[in-house]
């Protein structure tokens, strides 16, 4: 079984990684050691066979995610490309917390990322925000976390998905019916004992949080959507997610054969760091962590320019000497999240790496692809009508889902 | 437009235990205080207020009740000096009053469908609260009962707070705005007016019944305010109207060969092109295809089944 000895993540000490679903922290000052976490997880690494057979399934370019090993980690992504091969499709599940109104760039990293999948894999996807979740862990109110979901979902349709083919659901509007039976079977398969240990549940917890766990692993099942899915209870579900939420899903992996249900298969990404660096990933609260969607060009050229945390050097000459760190350097490391060019991007690291080029003018080009990111986001942000979010959030079937 | 004997008519059809107390034109809570004795019910100061986009609340409390503007503004989520008095015009214009005339009941016109309403809590404890029924020569009292019946006939729902609430800090990190899901999604330009109606003057003088109507009211549509918006609403049309999306795809193709053909061969340029225009272009249809899915299913929602 998966889950025993790598579960006691909660009680970590504070001289190791923190990483579980509500904290992300690294070991005394140092970045997040993405080898160990995939050692300590038991997940596995997505190595450059799984990204040429994902090349050569999708007849196109595998996103830059995937090339930059921003996407990093997989369980069983492999057994869904050897279904994929035999004409056995999948549908894709993600989702979010809803629990503040300005998105940053992190939070469309596992979006930007699912949308690549849906286009080249040509399947459906289901979006789960969690209101309920927040609710509970935030106290935000039940309206406030209903408005918040609403206004999240808004940027999520931004990123462009199809609307024939993706099914947005808040959990305060849909839980019940065959949702539900499957919250109740999975619920009955994990002891207090077990959901303790891989939370980090305490006495001191309300028992709202101790009942959640099962609302965020069901919607791998798809005879928790009997408007999608009907009679097609064994097709497999492929999650795109961060890291940090593994440990929802290995309890899901656990139940599912219990079930008579296929296990979901992960796709795991790294974080995006905060502009400071500071080791932890893009904090909503801190504001000149992270750049907003809503930034204006004038905000993101200001936020790279005084908090990006720079590899370079102090002084011009010793620059030109021994080059930039590129290990600690906040703009290249945006840079090979969102320059599409690989070549650029090869250069670019070349050049600052050795000195040639300086700080000042990554940054520039940063600012150019960040700013035409956020513009197109806002463009398409804009369209975004109560109506679209309507038929988004429509409890209806889609017809051509795998088309 | 809406006269106030409306109000009256709308009570009698819901029946709804009221009194009604004539008198001369009040401005102030000071001087209906002269009229209209504790006794009869608690009396109400009513704010008329509006944010920096334009979207506007009506702020109904008892007299005693604190009402902090800087507090309100933050529990909305408008950061601290997020709200103020709103102009007279925009009395006239949309609640359809006069100065001096602030009301719950002003909701009832069509104008005011954006203004959002709040409700002293303390008024729930009141036996009896007092309010002017659109005109400030006439008071009415009844009870919240009465009035959160009135209010639903109109479609709008009842919403009492807290607004002595004061929490510190009013807002912060694991303290969102707890009023901002009662700020209105639309805002509303309302016209200036050239010079003001004297309606103060006119409203001392006669004991008139009957509301001032605001003097330009010929004015041109209310929205041609917001040059900004205007330019983005054309922007927007690129997803909705096939000109335009086909025009956005060209302009965008021309600049790109514009900028690269020269001298470049061919075969080279097509891949250019594809590789730079592709995703960007796949965006663009991506969401011109959600908008008329958008639009269809809304029209499906709304269409009648066919007749047998």
């Amino acid at each position: 079984m998966e889950v025993d000895k790598k579960e006691e993540i909660a009680s970590e000490s504070s001289e190791e990684q923190v990483v579980n679903p509500w904290e992300v922290s690294a070991k005394d000052g140092g970045k997040i050691d993405y080898d160990k976490l995939i050692d300590q997880f038991g997940c596995q690494r997505l190595d450059e066979s799984l990204i040429d057979r994902v090349e050569r399934l999708t007849s196109r370019q595998p996103h830059v995610f995937l090339r930059r090993g921003v996407f990093f980690a997989h369980r069983d992504f492999d057994l869904v490309l050897d279904a994929y091969e035999r004409g056995d499709k999948f549908y894709l599940y993600t989702g979010r917390g809803p629990s503040s109104e300005a998105l940053h760039l992190g939070h469309l990293i596992p979006f930007m990322f699912t949308k690549y999948l849906q286009e080249a894999f040509k399947v459906p996807l289901v979006i789960q925000l969690t209101d309920d979740e927040k609710c509970m862990w935030k106290n935000l109110s039940v309206e406030e976390s209903q408005r918040l979901a609403r206004e999240n979902a808004k940027d999520i349709i931004a990123c462009g998905f199809d609307v024939t083919k993706t099914f947005i659901f808040s959990d305060f509007d849909y839980v019940g019916g065959a949702f539900y039976k499957n919250m109740v079977k999975v619920a009955k398969c994990v002891t207090l004992n077990k959901a303790m240990g891989i939370f980090g549940f305490s006495g001191e917890d309300h028992i709202g949080k101790l009942s959640f766990p099962p609302v965020q692993a069901v919607p791998s099942f798809p005879s928790s959507f009997p408007h999608l899915f009907p009679g097609k209870d064994k097709l497999r579900c492929l999650i795109p997610c961060a890291i940090d939420q593994d440990p929802y899903f290995r309890m899901t992996r656990d139940v599912a054969p219990r079930l008579g249900y296929s296990k979901p298969a992960l796709i795991e990404s790294t974080f995006f760091p905060a502009l400071q660096a500071k080791n932890g990933k893009m904090s909503a609260s801190d504001p000149n962590s992270a750049i907003y969607v809503t930034d204006t060009a004038k905000d993101i050229k200001n936020k790279i320019n005084r908090y990006a945390f720079s590899g370079g050097q102090d002084s011009i000459e010793k620059h030109r000497e021994i080059g930039a760190n590129l290990e600690v350097d906040i703009p290249v490391k945006y840079l090979s999240f969102f320059l599409e060019d690989d070549a650029e991007l090869e250069h670019i690291k070349k050049e600052y790496g050795e000195g040639r080029m300086l700080t000042g003018e990554v940054k520039k080009r940063l600012t150019e692809v960040l700013t035409e990111m956020v513009e197109r986001h806002r463009m398409a942000r804009a369209a975004v009508t109560d109506e679209m979010v309507d038929a988004f959030m429509a409890v209806r079937p889609l017809p051509n889902m795998f088309e | 437009v809406c006269n106030y004997r409306i109000i009256f008519w709308i009570f009698q059809e819901l029946q709804i235990d009221y009194s009604k107390y004539e008198h001369p034109p009040v401005l102030t809570v000071e001087e209906q205080a002269k009229y209209v004795s504790s006794s009869e019910g608690a009396l109400s100061k009513n704010l008329f207020l509006k944010d920096k986009k334009n979207r506007y609340y009506i702020v109904s409390a008892m007299t005693d009740t604190k009402v902090d503007m800087k507090v309100l503004s933050q529990r909305l989520g408008l950061g601290k000096g997020g709200i103020r008095m709103a102009p007279e015009e925009a009395l006239s214009e949309l609640l359809q009053v006069s100065l001096g005339c602030v009301t719950p009941f002003a909701v009832v016109n069509e104008s005011a469908r954006d203004v959002s309403l709040l409700l002293d809590q303390k008024f729930k404890n009141q036996t009896r609260c007092i309010f002017h029924p659109l005109s400030n020569d006439v008071s009415v009292s009844l009870n919240t009962l009465g009035l959160d019946k009135f209010l639903q006939s109109i479609g709008r729902d009842s919403v009492y707070i807290d607004l002595e609430v004061n929490a510190n800090p009013v807002v912060g990190k694991d303290q969102p705005p707890d009023l901002a899901v009662y700020v209105p999604s639309n805002s509303v330009v309302v016209p200036e007016l050239p010079t003001k109606t004297a309606s103060i003057q006119t409203a001392s003088k006669n004991v008139s019944a009957e509301k001032t109507k605001p003097v330009a009211s010929a004015k041109p549509s209310k929205l041609a305010g917001n040059g900004k918006s205007a330019v983005e609403d054309s922007a927007l049309l690129v997803f909705k109207n096939p000109e335009k999306f086909v025009e956005e795809i060209l302009d965008k193709t021309t600049a790109l060969l514009l900028s690269e053909g020269k001298g470049e061969n061919v075969e080279a340029l097509a891949e250019t092109f594809r590789k730079r225009l592709t995703s960007e272009f796949t965006h663009l249809a991506v969401m011109y295809k959600n908008t008329a899915y958008s639009q269809g299913f809304y029209a499906g929602t709304q269409s009648q089944p066919k007749r047998p």
